[in-house]
């Protein structure tokens, strides 16, 4: 823990127990990450469960909004794996609306940032990868596994293809889990490191002037930081996408 | 590029303090709560997606579908409308104009018929007058004619009264017709 007096931009990614429960001898307290993951389906459920509730053919505030994040995703699904890739709507929905709100609600003064946790991000990721595995072994067998193999190459390279091809697929979670926390972590530390040059430099009498200057930047990385929260919820859901495709169309 | 650095310049001046914390470190790395992440996030995500899954995304994409349907049905219907609007307005206009040539139709048949039958009043009032000068010019004639032999009399009668005055004796009428008409012939 920090000293008192000094800001500590780590404090904020602390885990604190609210709630201790053991589980089988396992530690599942219910933490303060625990109550955001929470607080983010709740906030999910209330705009599209509640939103659409009325199912006005002329949508309210939160029915508009409820099909905004619909259109948003079935256009981004689509986009990348064509219809038939709908039948993981549901799915990529969950996911990107999962992680944007978690993203969105950790820029909340005083809130915890459940993606700024890498076994979340990696859960995530492996989570996306099992999908993409399962669904494209279910559809197309050992067929699926003609991704590893690219056409066109001659035999001599083939191995050296396919063993670039395994590595790149293997490497596939971890970029997806890396870039969301790393993005979330540095950014989140840079707000609070800004903040924290506010208030030491306040407190360092003829220097509290310059105070100003760390004050504009931490106001202008909070707005970098609700386009990184949206942008890397997206990213997340395109490179799914991208992922499932390979699910649904293997062969290059 | 500030942005970048800054965050991994303060990770390196922290974290060796932070690796003395007795709480285990940079929390992301701390393994201890990684159970209790994961079970959590199974929890609300798998929460989430059953909530999703099974009434906001068919509820929502039926509302949009159903939403669709009314008004490709509006649409529809609009074009429709038109379409028999449409169709109307020439009917209308194609009535207007075969009125129209009836109405000139008639109008020329009326010109023509008065015409007809004024030529023939006119010929027949034509006809009448000149008769009926015909008539009075005979009449006269016949009148001027009688009245010139009523002359003839009279002239036969004022010469037997004449001689009988003159000579005391009347004369045959067959004697003085014959005088006049010799005076008369020069």
């Amino acid at each position: 823990m920090a000293q008192p007096g000094t800001i500590d931009p780590i404090h904020q990614f602390e885990i604190q127990k609210l709630v201790p429960i053991n589980l089988f001898g396992y530690d599942m307290s219910f933490t303060n990450s625990a109550l955001w993951m929470v607080i983010a389906v709740a906030v999910v459920t209330l705009v599209m469960v509640y939103g659409s509730a009325s199912r006005s053919i002329v949508p309210g505030r939160l029915q508009s909004l409820a099909e905004i994040a619909y259109e948003f995703v079935a256009n981004t699904l689509t986009g990348v794996t064509g219809r038939e890739g709908m039948k993981f709507f549901p799915f990529v929905f969950s996911l990107f609306m999962f992680v944007f709100s978690a993203n969105m609600l950790g820029m909340l003064p005083g809130s915890f940032t459940t993606t700024s946790h890498i076994i979340v991000t990696a859960a995530f990721a492996m989570l996306v990868i099992t999908v993409v595995l399962v669904a494209g072994i279910i559809g197309h067998g050992s067929h699926f596994f003609g991704l590893f193999v690219p056409s066109g190459v001659p035999g001599w390279l083939l191995p050296f293809m396919v063993v670039i091809e395994v590595v790149s697929f293997v490497s596939r979670p971890i970029s997806l889990s890396l870039r969301l926390f790393g993005n979330m972590l540095a950014g989140h530390i840079a707000l609070k490191v800004f903040g924290g040059f506010v208030a030491a430099l306040l407190g360092a009498g003829v220097a509290s002037i310059l105070a100003p200057l760390p004050l504009l930047l931490a106001i202008a990385l909070t707005a970098l930081e609700f386009l990184v929260a949206f942008l890397q919820a997206y990213v997340f859901t395109i490179l799914t996408c991208v992922y499932l495709n390979d699910a649904l169309h293997p062969g290059h | 590029m500030r942005r970048l650095l800054t965050p991994a310049l303060f990770l390196s001046s922290v974290l060796p303090a932070l690796a003395a914390d007795a709480e285990g470190g940079f929390p992301p790395f701390n393994a201890a709560t990684f159970a209790g992440q994961l079970f959590w996030l199974a929890v609300t995500f798998g929460t989430l997606y059953v909530l999703m899954s099974r009434i906001a995304l068919p509820r929502v994409g039926a509302i949009m579908a159903e939403r669709e349907a009314t008004i490709e049905t509006a649409l529809a219907q609009a074009s429709k409308a038109q379409a028999a609007a449409e169709a109307e307005a020439q009917g209308l206009e194609l009535a207007l104009a075969k009125a129209k040539a009836n109405a000139q139709a008639i109008a020329q048949e009326a010109r023509a018929k008065s015409a007809k039958d004024i030529e023939g009043k006119r010929s027949t009032v034509e006809k009448d007058l000149a008769a009926k000068m015909a008539a009075a010019e005979a009449s006269i004639n016949e009148t001027k004619a009688k009245a010139m032999g009523n002359v003839q009399d009279i002239a036969k009668d004022a010469v037997g009264a004449m001689i009988e005055q003159l000579t005391g004796k009347a004369p045959t009428a067959a004697a003085v017709t014959k005088a006049i008409t010799s005076a008369r012939g020069e």
